[in-house]
């Protein structure tokens, strides 16, 4: 049973990881896209 | 489109809780492994998605490349029809062998021949180049399921987390392949750098059928297939297993289309800034 969870337990961990990575990866393009808007306000 | 993306999520969050209840609950337990069989569940679902999402990489690579100029498009159109025949007279070699059903044969050829139409149906150039990109990113962490899992389920039923045997060692060499791909995309500057992806994907993709037909034309320590012809498997556990699959294509469908958008924003950005640092030169001249 301990194996069986800890299949399941790291197939969600390696999910969740790769969905963090792309929660980040849109902050920071929201971020350019701030700086860039307050360039072209200028 | 816009409508589209919550209401998926949605139906893979459905599936997914679905899914989980049913390959843990709801599946018979196997008589000789006992609940360590129910690795299966996620174990094969991964690893058929990561195949497809590698298929859809190797198709949009090709694209990529033949739409380089108007003569290689013409002339990949009208190969295309000719691979597709050749795909098909390699299904029935296969299919004589004994090694898969002739519902398999039609279904991949269709499949690939479907898949390459709508790329270049819907996509430019420099999208198939993103498509690449995205499946080939989204296929490695599929696939580091599938590497993941199967040792754990190594363990308890061959008495080891690993061994050299051909499927084990070909998915492995498959995972370093793409790996290898993503970081020649991460950290290469020149402007070639989409067309030697394309060309080292085109390559990488013929792991995947080694992979997948290595258990049927070697002898390995790795279970047989449990599905098709010879396939023992039973019709509750095949429900559920199915069920899965349709789960993991729809995560895959969503994390995919999220990752497109990114990377579409992404190079808007990255053409943007040059543009601004390149009038910024211009101005101070």
């Amino acid at each position: 049973m301990n194996y069986l969870i800890a299949a399941y337990v790291a197939t969600w961990v390696i999910h969740g990881t790769y969905l963090v990575i792309l929660v980040r990866k849109y902050s920071k393009i929201r971020r350019e896209m701030k700086s860039l808007k307050k360039v072209a306000s200028h | 489109m816009k409508r589209g993306f919550p209401i998926l999520a949605i139906v893979t969050a459905l599936l997914l809780s679905f899914g989980l209840y049913e390959a843990l609950i709801g599946a018979p337990t196997e008589r000789t492994m006992g609940d360590v069989q129910r690795i299966f569940y996620y174990h094969v679902p991964s690893a058929w998605t990561a195949f497809l999402l590698f298929l859809i990489n190797f198709l949009a690579s090709v694209q990529f490349l033949v739409r380089s100029s108007e003569s290689t498009e013409r002339l990949a159109n009208r190969l295309t029809l000719i691979i597709f025949l050749v795909v098909f007279a390699a299904g029935g070699a296969f299919w004589s062998m004994g090694a898969i059903t002739v519902v398999s044969i039609y279904a991949t050829c269709f499949a690939i021949y479907g898949i390459y139409f709508l790329i270049g149906k819907y996509f430019a150039q420099s999208t198939t180049d993103i498509l690449a990109l995205v499946t080939a990113e989204v296929g490695v962490v599929f696939c580091t399921v599938v590497l993941v899992t199967g040792p754990i389920w190594a363990r308890p039923v061959w008495g080891i987390w690993w061994t050299w045997d051909l499927r084990l060692t070909l998915t492995l060499v498959l995972w370093l392949i793409y790996v290898s791909y993503l970081m020649l995309r991460r950290f290469s500057t020149s402007s070639q750098t989409p067309v030697l992806a394309a060309v080292l994907a085109i390559f990488g993709a013929l792991d995947v059928p080694l992979v997948y037909f290595s258990i049927w034309f070697f002898r390995t320590q790795h279970p047989s297939p449990v599905i098709g012809d010879g396939g023992s498997l039973d019709p509750r556990m095949l429900h559920v297993l199915l069920i899965n699959w349709v789960a993991f294509l729809c995560l895959a469908w969503l994390v995919c289309w999220t990752r497109f958008r990114l990377e579409v924003v992404q190079r808007e950005i990255d053409e943007a800034q040059s543009l601004e640092s390149l009038l910024e030169g211009e101005g101070s001249r």
